[in-house]
């Protein structure tokens, strides 16, 4: 196919064929973009938090007339072994936060007591001898709590827990050789011995405030046995957790009334909790879906409007070529041919405007560098679609007569 | 001559249906979706209080001890007890106030309403004059009420409406955590967006219900939520929190003029060393001042996803134009005949453009109300969401006439190309081709 004759037909056309490129290098450029960023919160909300999500609920429970912290304590002791003991029930424990909680605990991590920048942030959870177990997250190193080291707190004391069990991505960034279980840290001012490490365990918050420390958690065997309440994780066995998370507000209101669930979000099973913390990444990722599409479906109706326009135009020129012997074939590809040339121009000008925009976007909104892949897919798309565009145009120019040639002279 | 334009251009638009509604529909769209985005941008961005807040500033501090401590670290984002109440009395601005946010159990004399938690806000009397809190009856507290930790309250309206249907309750009891409290004022509506004073407790909140002395609400151990930051042997609660070494209440403070604010920023540093002097501050002086405005800025009290929104917005929006000057360019130069015989027949270049301008104009009007319409439909789509600010995404009649004049601007821009292209034919070449 000889492109010459296209390009000087093209050159008469300058204003439309600019409009048809610039529309679809911008399309381009947002719908790259919107597609790395609808991936990029996919991915977020699929990230996994260790926790056995799919038979797992959390009681947030607080104590009416603010009892003593040793009260407090006991009456936490009695509630958990109350929920041990419920029929469905695999394990419980208590703790001061749960993964994907939306805020808690932070605090930094350094190896030695006189450095002055942490090595590195972690989310703290209080565990007793119970907690790996009910989040069902399988030591790889080393050993759990002993249920003597477990200890009551008071929010008037200091943390400073001898030993800790911390998640293999906090180990990893504290001693990249990989041998954490033994060493010591030093944890809030104190030194700390790790004892364990447990493959995964998400943060409290998984926006982007919590993302430098994410997964880098570290557990420390203390109840929380504070006047305001505390939070109860409980996985029942497989099949059973809509039967437990029914049963287990009443047993424990029947073993002492002197507390308040909320009847909303008193109990809430993974799923729930789930959903909310990823509730604004998941409306961001549709919102931007839908917005390609409606861009990708304009660009289309643009680009079947003025190749329309193009065809009709030229209704007397295909006639004479169609006369001096060139096949519908001919004119189809003539056409596509002439989309093509006009997208690829879109897509290289869009291509470089992509990737100027996500530079911008890399300083202004903490976005990632765009991924070549989501460009060439980007590109692919649009390719495609200029294609499918122009073809109903197309076709219809391919059908017309030879004898138009000799009308309307 | 322009009804006669509106004419030409109704028949024109008329004959090529499906072309017309695709250029509507393509401005509507893009409209609707930049209106939705930017009236949310705008309501959140807004100045909480114009013509105040010039002059408002948030002193800032750093009390903490070294660990952690890194040169060039913003300072505290609130103040300790002792800090706030140093600055409070040192009274070196035109106005200070000291504030807190908690919820008390408020208990109603009527037996037919339960008690409840209401939101309350515990400050110093500067409070009101400062944020110009506009009352509808009575009056806030004075400093001596403040000084003598008098158990006096303000109420919002919506608790005046709730628990005395609406009437001036000034004078009358009202009982929280068993304490007694006389009622001395109650506020008119008042919105600040953001609720400036306190953006770590719903930064799009209302404001509270319930307005007590900060002294009062300390003496009659009222709770105090919100933000606090320990370091330390800080535990952060309530019963100690006078002394432990958190910070957990907001400064604000009124200064009016520039070079009393250079006054004032000198006075935090000599502040900071005094205090390190005596042993109470261990980092070297470490301050800031920022104004209401810059504040929030710091704060990034605007989600970057409602930014980023509405920058997709207008990028959709000039996709959209785009496509409209494409449709508007072919059909424009398709009519190069009929143009052709109205410039033979004696009509000048600047005539056919201002009758191209008018049809171009009459699809921006069509496509700019069409978007009216979707923007009502996304904003009540956002209000739908759970976010905080959900809530408050209403158009305003400022925003309402900017869409409009949004729509028709851009379309008339995009139809000035297609026109000047159309007017370039020559007549005579244009006839002779037929």
């Amino acid at each position: 196919m000889d492109i010459k004759p296209i390009l000087s037909a093209l050159r008469r056309h300058k204003a439309g064929t600019v409009l048809i490129a610039l529309q679809i290098a911008l399309t381009l450029a947002i719908v790259c973009n919107a597609l790395f960023i609808i991936q990029q919160r996919l991915a977020h909300l699929s990230e996994p938090t260790g926790v056995d999500e799919a038979n797992t609920f959390v009681i947030t429970n607080e104590w009416v007339g603010s009892p003593s912290s040793q009260r407090a304590d006991a009456m936490m002791r009695e509630d958990l072994r109350v929920l041990r003991e419920l029929p469905g029930v695999a394990d419980a424990t208590s703790s001061n936060s749960f993964p994907l909680r939306g805020g808690g605990w932070d605090d930094g991590i350094k190896l030695t007591p006189d450095q002055v920048k942490d090595t590195s942030g972690a989310a703290v959870y209080f565990g007793d001898d119970h907690f790996l177990n009910t989040l069902d997250i399988p030591l790889i190193a080393g050993r759990n709590f002993r249920p003597e080291e477990i200890t009551a707190m008071d929010v008037r004391d200091r943390l400073a827990p001898p030993v800790a069990i911390v998640t293999k991505p906090l180990a990893d960034k504290l001693f990249p050789n990989g041998d954490a279980v033994g060493k010591t840290v030093y944890f809030v001012g104190n030194p700390t011995t790790i004892i364990g490490e447990v493959e995964l365990l998400q943060s409290q918050s998984v926006e982007r405030w919590a993302s430098a420390f994410a997964w880098r958690s570290i557990i420390v065997p203390k109840r929380l046995a504070v006047s305001l309440g505390v939070f109860y994780i409980v996985r029942a066995q497989p099949g059973q957790l809509d039967a437990v998370m029914r049963a287990a507000p009443e047993a424990l209101f029947k073993s002492n009334p002197r507390r308040i669930i909320n009847d909303d979000d008193g109990v809430q099973s993974y799923a729930t909790i789930r959903a909310k913390a990823y509730e604004g990444d998941r409306g961001m990722a549709l919102l931007m879906g839908v917005i390609c599409l409606v861009l990708l479906a304009i660009t289309a109706a643009g680009i079947v409007g003025l190749t329309s326009f193009w065809v009709g135009q030229r209704r007397k020129q295909i006639g004479v070529r169609r006369a001096l012997g060139a096949t519908q074939k001919d004119i189809l590809r003539y056409f596509m041919t002439e989309n093509f040339l006009i997208s690829c121009g879109g897509v290289l000008f869009g291509a470089l405007l992509a990737i100027a925009i996500n530079l911008w976007m890399v300083t202004r909104f903490e976005m990632h560098r765009l991924s070549l892949a989501y460009l060439l897919a980007g590109v692919l798309i649009l390719l495609l679609l200029g294609q499918g565009a122009v073809l109903a145009p197309a076709l219809r120019a391919s059908r017309v007569p030879p004898v138009e040639a000799t009308r309307s002279v | 001559m322009f009804g006669y334009y509106l004419d030409l251009a109704l028949r024109s638009l008329r004959r090529n249906k499906i072309l017309t509604a695709l250029m509507v529909l393509a401005i509507a769209l893009g409209i609707g979706a930049s209106m939705t985005t930017l009236t949310v941008l705008h309501v959140l961005s807004g100045d909480p209080l114009p013509g105040t807040s010039d002059s408002l500033f948030y002193p800032q501090v750093d009390p903490r001890d070294m660990d952690g401590y890194e040169e060039g670290k913003r300072p505290a984002d609130q103040v300790t007890w002792t800090d706030g109440l140093n600055l409070l009395h040192a009274k070196r601005a035109d106005r200070q106030a000291l504030m807190t946010g908690g919820a008390v159990p408020v208990q109603p004399a009527q037996s037919n309403i339960d008690p409840f938690f209401s939101d309350a806000r515990y400050t110093s009397s500067d409070f009101f004059p400062m944020f110009k809190v506009p009352f509808m009856y009575g009056r806030p507290w004075t400093e001596g009420e403040d000084n003598s930790r008098a158990r006096v309250v303000v109420i919002s309206r919506k608790l005046n409406e709730k628990l005395f249907g609406g009437k001036d309750s000034t004078g009358q009891t009202l009982r929280m955590k068993d304490t007694a409290f006389q009622v001395i004022g109650v506020l008119d509506e008042w919105k600040p967006t953001p609720r400036f004073y306190d953006i770590y407790m719903q930064s799009y909140g209302s404001v509270e219900d319930v307005f007590v002395p900060l002294s009062t609400s300390r003496d009659v151990h009222f709770e105090h939520s919100g933000s606090t930051d320990c370091w330390g042997t800080g535990g952060g609660d309530d019963e100690h929190a006078e002394t432990s070494p958190c910070t957990w209440l907001q400064f604000w403070v009124q200064i009016d003029g520039a070079d009393k604010v250079k006054a004032y920023h000198d006075y935090l540093v000599h502040y900071s060393q005094e205090q390190k002097t005596l042993g109470r501050f261990q980092r070297p002086p470490n301050v800031a001042l920022p104004g209401l405005m810059e504040w929030m800025d710091i704060n990034k009290v605007v989600p970057g996803d409602v930014r980023l929104q509405a920058w997709l917005a207008l990028g959709f929006l000039l996709v959209c134009l785009v496509n409209t000057v494409g449709l508007m360019l072919a059909k424009f130069l398709r009519r190069s005949g009929e143009l052709g015989v109205r410039r033979a027949l004696g009509a000048s270049k600047r005539e056919v453009f201002m009758q191209l301008l008018v049809e171009s104009g009459v699809i921006g009007l069509a496509g700019g109300f069409c978007g009216l319409l979707l923007a009502f439909v996304g904003l009540w789509l956002v209000r739908k969401q759970p976010s905080d600010y959900a809530a408050l995404a209403h158009m305003s009649v400022g925003m309402l006439t900017f869409t409009f004049l949004l729509a028709v601007g851009s379309t008339l821009l995009a139809g000035l190309l297609p026109a000047w292209r159309a007017c370039q034919i020559t007549p005579a070449l244009q006839l002779k081709s037929q």
